[in-house]
């Protein structure tokens, strides 16, 4: 013990002593700038700042992002927020981008509104800044957005599960995300317009929030069975609450009879709609956001150029309706096209 | 151990040889000293990164490290105190961030409703930081328990207080980030001066204080600081109101780095400050550690996220390293304290 | 030198159905080191607590100096002039000795450093403490700026009697201080025990160390069944009898009361 405290502290002195000297001669060339980019004949860098890091929905856009970045011969920093939701994390993200000196920043906000002065503050530094898959507050902030439709895809979701029921009256159980997010409430809105459906119909036999994950999706599909034995038709935020609630429907035997909608697209969900565990989802493209973000960023860090972005706000990178049953009216691919299609890796 | 150092029965009078082992007790006081394993760290993860890439070493990456480190760094301080107690705090950040959702929701319509909404914020954070003291010194039930029922009611609360983003007005909230001073090429804000005096502070308190020594004593001993004649409970309350005022300062300090606060804004600042606290140097067990350690352990979080960036590396790897240091950390006390015995 | 300093009369403590003391008297005079010695649960650890403050009596009373005190916690005993060298020693042993024997006791800085900003006079009681050392002649401890658990068993000891010996005025009471010692170290603080007694300070030893207890003890107090059995002068018996009385074995002698 003697022995490897002495060593320690050794090292920590010849640390110190490396250190300081270093850290001195460094002192005399100041450097004032973190926003001027690289020296020449350096790559472009693009930043770019993901909600989280572990989600496979980020991962493929930072994937296709890296891939874009390298075919366009600029090097992509990515970075992401510590959990969903947290915006200091994503504001220390972009601080040190823009200290990094990147030409560009793609972010998917985890707050849109918080996040909108440190994206402006970006902005004034001549740094092209677009947000992906989540718009900020008001389009504050960003040159542009590319996103999904979520009022369309959940639309989609709606008028299938509503024509999959054919015609018998629907007992609808809501799988939601948590309150207060955009991304849900407008997948809810969507849903219920394409079931013709209101938040007051009575068809509507209760509600609970997933947070999007699988195992909360079970239990609540649980509670919500118990609550109501009739349902015959599910709304799911996304493809892991599709899940849960799958198997919640399988435990209880109710698979056959009851109708269960998702939105992603991602492969596992898209598996899932081939095992029959969901009738339908909505497939969303995070890669192509990615691509063309970074598209974007690269003609801006030549000629600054921006692009058009349309009345809506946002660029739509559109939705695609996945299901193994096709029906009257509501054009489709089916689960091989999905699997070609898809992001994330099925698990 | 040692009996042969004993000189049993020693008769005459003597002063206990402290001149002669001076020269040795001042090199071994430098090292003993606590703060010098994460300075040392600091230093040489700056010293890393500075040859690493082109950008790290500039004033403007440095002033901006100090600029990212007042919200966390300022929760770390009363994560350190409670941790110096034996006690740990999982609601930090859920204080915190009540407090800010407070203060934003009173002062929404007026600019001037900041102040009066500040000072309710106070109230809040303290408040609520008597709550678990309460409930720890009085019932005298772990603290661990408490706070991790805190943090799930809180996190509960705040989404039926709020489920917005709020933004607050610039003005007397943000006045944080509005004031900067310059030191030659260095920019340094009001939240910074305001950090890194707290952290003067409540280092002067700890060290200087018999509050603080008390601090110390409860944590090392409880039941020996009782039969001492130290009021224990008054002691632990004290801790963990002072702990519940840094939570309002560190919202305060938040509005300074961003105007707009969310229920869902600092989720992991509990883990966070138990990791600069323990990259610090203070020991989980209670009755060790420094104040000023725990500043630099959240400073070192932030340098490697910084130079992790500027390098283009998978950030993935700050997660590994921050894993390594905190393990590190504690396999050094664990050390330290079994020598000790 | 009869003059009692320490008097409990009719002491009762119980604790549920169980009756830990019985009655018991106690008298310890000035100048003198009493032993008190019994077996396990003979109720001598609840006696010492009454008079340490750590337990309130059901009934009986305590008089310090002839006037009856009150002790509602170990602090009000201190404050009276008692302290006491627990078992386990009561130290924070990340801390250095200074602050170890000032624990709870520190001195401020004169002045608006000290009233106002609560400065602590950390060089005044290192003074201080290497006085208390000095006074009662401790060598064993290299530097009074050491961390405690840095300190072997019986240089913690003997930082713990000194520290009831600084502010122990009237009385200081050591409960079992050799237990956890070699044979040289018991020595060294056993030395330390009469030297306190020689600066007038009368200490109560609680101890099942019988050769100690001999080489020590003025008067030595059995304890019984709850109650004093009698009190006796190591002079006047064999340490075979003594323990004889303790367990039971043998009666208490006739005179009762050693003067």
């Amino acid at each position: 013990m003697n022995v490897t405290k002495r060593t320690a502290r050794t090292l920590a002195a010849a640390a110190v002593l490396l250190a300081v000297p270093t850290a001195l001669a460094g002192c005399s060339d100041t450097q004032t700038g973190g926003t001027t980019g690289g020296g020449e004949g350096e790559a472009v860098k693009i930043g770019l700042v993901t909600k989280t890091d572990s989600n496979p929905y980020f991962v493929s856009m930072r994937d296709a992002a890296t891939a874009a970045a390298e075919a366009g011969g600029a090097e992509l920093v990515a970075r992401a927020g510590t959990a969903d939701g947290d915006n200091d994390s994503q504001v220390a993200a972009v601080e040190n981008l823009i200290a990094a000196g990147v030409k560009a920043i793609l972010i998917t906000p985890n707050d849109s509104t918080a996040i909108v002065p440190t994206l402006e503050a970006a902005q004034a530094q001549g740094i092209f800044v677009a947000a992906l898959d989540t718009p900020t507050d008001g389009n504050k902030g960003v040159d542009a957005t590319w996103a999904t439709d979520n009022t369309l895809a959940g639309e989609q979701q709606g008028a299938y599960v509503k024509a999959a029921l054919a015609g018998k009256p629907p007992v609808l159980a809501m799988l939601d995300l948590q309150p207060g997010v955009t991304v849900g409430d407008q997948r809810h809105a969507g849903f219920l317009k394409g079931m013709g459906l209101t938040d007051d119909s009575p068809e509507i036999a209760g509600r609970q929030d997933t947070n999007g994950d699988q195992a909360k999706g079970q239990t609540a599909m649980e509670n919500l069975l118990q609550t109501n034995g009739q349902i015959n038709a599910v709304y799911t935020i996304n493809e892991p609450a599709a899940i849960g609630a799958a198997t919640a429907l399988s435990n209880a035997g109710r698979t056959a009879d009851v109708v269960v909608g998702s939105i992603d697209g991602g492969c596992a969900g898209v598996t899932a709609v081939k095992n029959g565990q969901i009738a339908a989802t909505v497939m969303q493209f995070p890669s192509k956001m990615a691509e063309e973000g970074v598209k974007a960023a690269l003609a801006f860090a030549a000629d600054g150029t921006k692009p058009t972005v349309p009345a809506t706000g946002y660029i739509d990178t559109g939705v695609q309706l996945v299901t193994d049953k096709p029906l009257e009216g509501l054009p489709s691919e089916d689960t091989a096209w999905g699997l070609e299609n898809c992001w994330g890796s099925a698990s | 151990m040692s009996e042969s150092v004993q000189t049993a029965g020693a008769k005459a009078a003597g002063v206990p040889d402290t001149s002669g082992t001076r020269a040795v007790t001042v090199v071994d006081r430098v090292f003993r000293n606590p703060v010098l394993g994460p300075l040392a760290a600091l230093v040489l993860a700056c010293v890393v990164f500075s040859l690493l890439t082109d950008n790290f070493f500039s004033v403007n990456n440095f002033s901006l490290i100090l600029q990212q480190s007042v919200v966390v760094g300022t929760l770390a301080l009363g994560q350190t105190i409670i941790i110096l107690t034996g006690g740990i705090d999982l609601a930090n950040g859920a204080i915190m961030v009540l407090g800010t959702l407070v203060i934003a929701k009173i002062a929404a319509d007026s600019l001037n409703l900041q102040l009066p909404a500040l000072f309710v914020g106070l109230l809040v954070c303290a408040a609520l930081g008597a709550v678990s003291g309460l409930i720890v010194s009085r019932l005298g039930l772990p603290p661990f328990i408490v706070t991790l029922g805190l943090l799930t009611i809180l996190q509960a609360a705040s989404r039926l207080y709020t489920k917005e983003t709020v933004v607050v007005e610039p003005g007397p909230l943000t006045f944080l980030s509005s004031g900067t001073y310059l030191f030659g090429y260095f920019r340094i804000t009001l939240g910074v001066v305001v950090v890194l005096l707290s952290v003067a502070v409540l280092h002067y308190a700890l060290t200087r204080t018999a509050w603080g020594r008390h601090v110390y004593a409860v944590g090392n001993n409880e039941l020996a600081a009782k039969r001492t004649g130290i009021n224990t409970k008054r002691v632990l309350m004290s801790v963990y109101v002072l702990a519940g005022v840094l939570y309002a300062l560190a919202a305060l300090q938040a509005f300074g780095r961003s105007p707009a606060t969310s229920p869902n804004a600092f989720p992991t600042a509990n883990l966070d400050t138990i990791t600069a606290v323990v990259i610090g140097g203070t020991s989980l067990f209670g009755g060790r550690g420094t104040v000023l350690g725990s500043y630099l352990g959240a400073l070192i979080v932030l340098v490697l996220q910084s130079g992790l960036t500027q390098a283009g590396i998978d950030p993935l790897y700050q997660n590994i390293v921050t894993g390594i240091l905190v393990i590190a950390a504690v396999a050094l006390d664990t050390v330290t304290r079994k020598k000790a015995r | 030198m009869n003059d009692i300093v320490l008097e409990a009369r009719g002491i009762v403590k119980r604790y549920g159905h169980v009756t830990a003391v019985a009655g018991a008297d106690f008298d310890l005079r000035a100048g003198e080191i009493l032993a008190v010695i019994g077996d396990n649960g003979a109720g001598k650890s609840s006696l010492i607590k009454v008079l340490s403050g750590d337990v309130v009596p059901d009934a009986g009373e305590v008089l310090l100096d002839g006037k009856p005190v009150h002790f509602k916690s170990p602090h009000d005993a201190q404050l009276a002039g008692i302290e006491t060298v627990y078992q386990d020693l009561a130290m924070a042993p990340a801390l250095d000795i200074a602050t170890n024997l000032f624990l709870g006791r520190e001195i401020r800085r004169k002045g608006p450093l000290g009233s106002v900003l609560r400065m602590l006079d950390v060089k005044e009681m290192r003074a201080q403490s290497r006085q208390q050392m000095d006074a009662l002649g401790i060598t064993t401890l290299q530097s009074i700026t050491q961390p405690v658990d840095s300190l072997s068993g019986g240089q913690r000891q003997t930082v713990a009697v000194a520290r009831a010996a600084a502010f122990g005025r009237r009385v200081v009471i050591m409960d079992e201080p050799t237990a956890a010692l070699g044979v040289r170290e018991s020595k060294g603080v056993l030395d330390l025990i009469r030297r306190i007694r020689d600066t007038g300070i009368p200490v109560v030893l609680i101890s099942h160390d019988m050769p100690a207890v001999f080489e020590v003890a003025d008067r030595i107090h059995i304890h019984r069944l709850g109650r004093r059995a009698c009190v006796v002068r190591p002079g006047d018996h064999e340490m075979n009898e003594v323990v004889g009385i303790m367990t039971g074995a043998l009666p208490p002698p006739a005179a009762a009361e050693a003067s």
